[in-house]
């Protein structure tokens, strides 16, 4: 399972990380720790074409992207 | 259709934030000023004797109000963490020259917009420089630019900035003798502080909420090719041409008037307004956002925000202590080695904290 952790980083990062990571394929989980990467990981993710799926895990979030 | 839904909130958010600023200067905020973040910042810098240019000393309410708005809608979003520890000396020196570059050009991002959208066309250059500057910094961001990790804090830790803006709040409203106030010049030019107030926590709630960043909104287009942030940057230059036109209209302090020459609180000195916007965007986007953004994220619980706004405070100081900071007449000398000092620092900060992918 392709998976990474973009807990702690300020934006834009999370965001570019995803973006590298889907190089590798989907489905990508991406850990997240508050809402504001969150959104730009859902808009980023979904404005590229893909179906996007999150949940809330304790004070973190987890993105799937599919 | 789906497109408008998704956008609609910044749209309005950036309306909201241009009519305020037109709203400000009709009640008294100087002209094209609205609520420039380094403006007042510089001003709350100067009211606590931190510098002592005796025309830009007060305590801006609409400053504590963005903090507070912000704090309260986060807390009420349950989207209060506290977080910090990224690389924050880093960031304060990054504050610092964000503010070296404001004071250089006059103004933070979003009185660039203001004073674009006044018919001040010296902002065009800024605007020049200030895409460019961006555009350098997310070559950094591509190539792996990190200020690395944030961690939990005590909630203590980020309660700490909206507390300082409450203190701030008793001195403004009770004003005792030890305060720096301007008795003439920008910093006398003040809306009634209950309306300032006001509008800062309203402005201050929804960004928060919408995350409204001007230097966002050009940086997402270089790296994601998103305008969503950007349509929210155009938002605030719509309203305030259109509610310039209105006031004008109607006789009220601000107005749209054309032209380079003349323009208030701003010099013509072409390059040198298009470097320090350069140095602002380059510097707000290895910080991960422009001046407001930063002042939002502090009252959200963001130490490291908070660290970068207290840099800006203390560049600010700096800037008129030693003269770097521009007036009407134009930039200093000192003032262009310093942001010359600063394009150099941000690129060292920029190399040394790329990491090899």
């Amino acid at each position: 399972m392709n998976q990474i952790d973009a807990r702690g980083f300020s934006c834009p990062e999370p965001v570019l990380m995803t973006k590298k990571a889907l190089a590798n394929g989907t489905p990508l989980v991406v850990l997240v720790d508050n809402e504001t990467p969150l959104q730009n990981i859902r808009r980023f993710a979904t404005n590229m074409g893909y179906r996007v799926e999150w949940k809330e895990i304790g004070d973190d979030f987890e993105v799937t992207i599919l | 259709m789906k497109k408008i839904k998704e956008h609609l909130p910044i749209i309005l958010m950036g309306l909201l934030v241009g009519a305020a600023s037109v709203l400000l200067v009709a009640l008294g905020n100087p002209a094209n000023m609205g609520f420039c973040i380094a403006c007042f910042l510089r001003d709350i810098a100067g009211a606590l004797g931190m510098h002592r240019a005796e025309v830009v000393q007060y305590i801006r309410p609409e400053v504590i109000g963005l903090v507070l708005g912000a704090m309260i809608m986060s807390m009420i979003g349950k989207e209060f963490k506290v977080r910090g520890g990224s690389s924050p000396v880093t960031r304060f020196i990054l504050g610092m020259f964000v503010m070296v570059g404001a004071l250089m050009f006059l103004g933070c991002p979003l009185r660039m917009i203001i004073r674009l959208a006044g018919g001040d066309w010296n902002a065009i250059l800024g605007l020049v420089g200030f895409t460019a500057g961006i555009f350098v910094g997310t070559l950094f961001l591509k190539k792996g630019f990190t200020l690395k990790k944030s961690y939990a804090q005590s909630k203590l830790e980020g309660l700490l900035m909206p507390a300082a803006n409450v203190g701030l709040l008793i001195l403004v409203i009770a004003a005792p003798a030890f305060l720096f106030f301007s008795k003439t010049g920008p910093g006398s030019m003040r809306a009634p502080i209950a309306v300032s107030l006001v509008i800062g926590l309203i402005v201050g709630a929804m960004a928060q909420r919408t995350r409204l960043c001007l230097a966002g909104g050009i940086r997402d287009v270089f790296l994601l090719k998103d305008f969503h942030l950007l349509i929210g940057f155009v938002s605030i230059g719509v309203a305030v041409f259109i509610g310039n036109l209105i006031v004008g209209q109607l006789g009220l302090p601000g107005g749209f008037h054309p032209g380079f020459e003349g323009q208030a609180i701003a010099h013509t000195d072409g390059l040198w307004n298009a470097l320090g916007m350069a140095l602002v965007g380059y510097a707000s986007v290895l910080l991960g956002g422009c001046p407001m953004r930063q002042l939002i994220l502090s009252g959200s619980g963001n130490s490291d925000s908070t660290v970068t706004v207290l840099g800006m405070l203390v560049g600010a100081a700096f800037c008129h202590n030693f003269a770097l900071a521009s007036s009407a007449a134009g930039p200093t000398l000192n003032g262009k080695i310093a942001v010359v000092i600063g394009l150099v620092a941000v690129t060292v900060i920029g190399f040394v904290n790329t990491k090899k992918v």
